[in-house]
């Protein structure tokens, strides 16, 4: 008699006419492993895609159809956050000078916070605050608003109006985020810089001039050109996660919460990764 | 022409639509009736290609619409226009400009054109004096109306209501029937409405379709449908008191 082995659809499997059902458990656990994983493929493919079409339609940033809402894009993120960015700058300038400060003033080298300040600003801090603020503010709201647009069927409504949600959507967001996030990093950078400042000069007693010339003489043009391509990527991530969140949003205000969770979640470990990796690039 | 043929969609283990098959004719206003969950915004969801079918054929005019590639389908969807369940208006633009939104971005019409046909839906709908206002800022009834004129402004042959009347008070509900009826009537538009709405159903539909647990039970013209004897049917009439 031959003896063929067989797995039908449903996950079952036998030899012959004999039906094994102690395999269902295994082969039901790799059918699901497998789905999720090609799912995992199909949203990164999806995120992808849509990233590449909307950067496409960059060169429209400007039309007639698509002004207004670049730069209502624009407003939202780069005037809308200038407010936590300065709080949150400021502040994280003055603790790195201040740290920093207490432990060279026991050799009484503290005249070079300027230079200790503004190097990790200007590399990583600026980008990396910026970006951590704007995911958190900007990237989730996103989300949510494009969650709430794709549960209520406005998304669709697109769809069938033959507007391209990409376009209309997707770009203005990136493009703001895109322009903006070099901007904000450049902001960041300057107003972290000014908080070690105050805190040398009121409480660590570097004149401000030492700290300002300090400062300089150790900052490279390289770590300014490196900090902003890092923001303009981060910005693409950020607006990426989100968009992309948003259009995955499904079932209701859930959904929405979901999908604004994930943006920030994702877009943090992003901004992470990321960072680190084009330190190591340009810096190893 | 509208034509389904054994159409068989589920989203996971849940079945929606079994093997489903009918056919809209040119001109005339079907509509699907159905209780909750039955399939049927799943259905009018299939013709404009927003859901795709796991099985089966559907087609408008002889194309299958699963084979059409995007421009092919945008091109194809410009004929239809579709009245949305929430109106799905978009929350930023006020009434005008989402009546004005598939002129804008569809047409190179200049901006005194597009505010002349605008405004003429707009009367048309009953809603010029609110063209100013943004959706959050107006009811339902209304928000249902403004949809209904942005799904009419490109001039579309088909037309597709998703629950035009549900959430609605029976005088705003009545008021959405006797437009869709004007729209088939002055326009000659084939309409596809989907409702549990059986009064509505009965004054617009020149045939009622019912779904049940995604398959079709009934497919007739209002007078047949009321004198119907599948039981399903009878249940569904009996629930909105009404008798053949």
């Amino acid at each position: 008699m031959e003896t063929v082995f067989h797995v039908d659809w449903r996950g079952a499997c036998g030899i012959g006419g004999l039906k094994i059902t102690y395999l269902n458990f295994p082969l039901k656990s790799v059918k699901r492993l497998g789905s999720g994983t090609l799912q995992k493929f199909y949203r990164i493919g999806h995120a992808f895609f849509m990233l590449l079409e909307a950067v496409w339609y960059f060169r429209c940033a400007l039309s007639r159809r698509n002004r207004a809402d670049t730069m209502m894009q624009l407003y939202v993120v780069g005037v809308k956050s200038i407010a936590v960015i300065t709080v949150v700058a400021l502040f994280t300038g003055m603790i790195l000078a201040l740290q920093t400060g207490l432990e060279l003033m026991r050799y009484g080298q503290q005249v070079f916070i300027g230079s200790a300040v503004a190097v990790s600003v200007i590399r990583e801090m600026g980008p990396f605050m910026a970006g951590l603020i704007i995911a958190a503010s900007v990237g989730s709201s996103m989300a949510a608003q494009v969650g709430t647009m794709t549960v209520s069927e406005e998304v669709s409504a697109l769809e069938v109006m033959g507007i391209n949600a990409n376009r209309f959507l997707v770009m203005p967001r990136l493009v703001a985020l895109v322009v903006m996030m070099p901007l904000l990093t450049v902001y960041t950078d300057i107003v972290a810089i000014l908080g070690g400042a105050l805190v040398g000069y009121t409480q660590l007693n570097v004149e401000l001039l030492a700290y300002y010339h300090n400062a300089m003489m150790y900052t490279e043009v390289k770590d300014l050109y490196v900090g902003l391509f890092k923001a303009g990527l981060f910005g693409l991530v950020i607006g990426t996660v989100a968009c992309h969140q948003g259009f995955s949003a499904r079932g209701g205000a859930v959904g929405v919460g979901v999908a604004t969770r994930r943006t920030v979640v994702t877009s943090f470990l992003l901004i992470l990764v990321l960072g680190y990796m084009i330190t190591r690039l340009f810096y190893l | 022409m509208i034509r389904f043929d054994q159409v068989h969609k589920q989203f996971g283990s849940h079945v929606v639509l079994r093997d489903v098959s009918f056919t809209v004719e040119r001109g005339e206003t079907v509509v699907i009736v159905g209780f909750s969950g039955a399939g049927k915004s799943v259905c009018l969801r299939h013709m404009v290609r927003l859901e795709g079918a796991d099985s089966g054929l559907v087609e408008v005019d002889g194309q299958a619409i699963d084979l059409l590639n995007r421009k092919e389908m945008r091109a194809l969807r410009s004929r239809f226009g579709v009245l949305f369940q929430g109106a799905a208006l978009l929350q930023w633009m006020n009434l005008f400009d989402n009546v004005a939104l598939p002129l804008r971005e569809r047409t190179s019409l200049g901006e005194a054109e597009i505010a002349k046909r605008v405004e003429e839906r707009l009367e048309w709908v009953g809603l010029l004096d609110a063209a100013e206002r943004l959706p959050a800022e107006v009811s339902g009834g209304m928000q249902k109306r403004a949809g209904l004129a942005r799904a009419m402004v490109m001039d579309p042959e088909i037309l597709l209501y998703d629950e035009p009347t549900s959430g609605l008070d029976p005088v705003t509900s009545r008021s959405i029937d006797e437009l869709m009826l004007r729209t088939n009537r002055e326009r000659g538009a084939t309409s596809v409405v989907v409702t549990h709405d059986l009064i509505s159903a009965l004054a617009v539909g020149s045939r009622i379709l019912m779904l049940h647990e995604g398959q079709v039970v009934e497919y007739c013209t209002p007078e047949a449908f009321v004198k119907s004897e599948v039981k399903v049917v009878q249940d569904f009439l009996a629930a909105q008191q009404i008798t053949g």
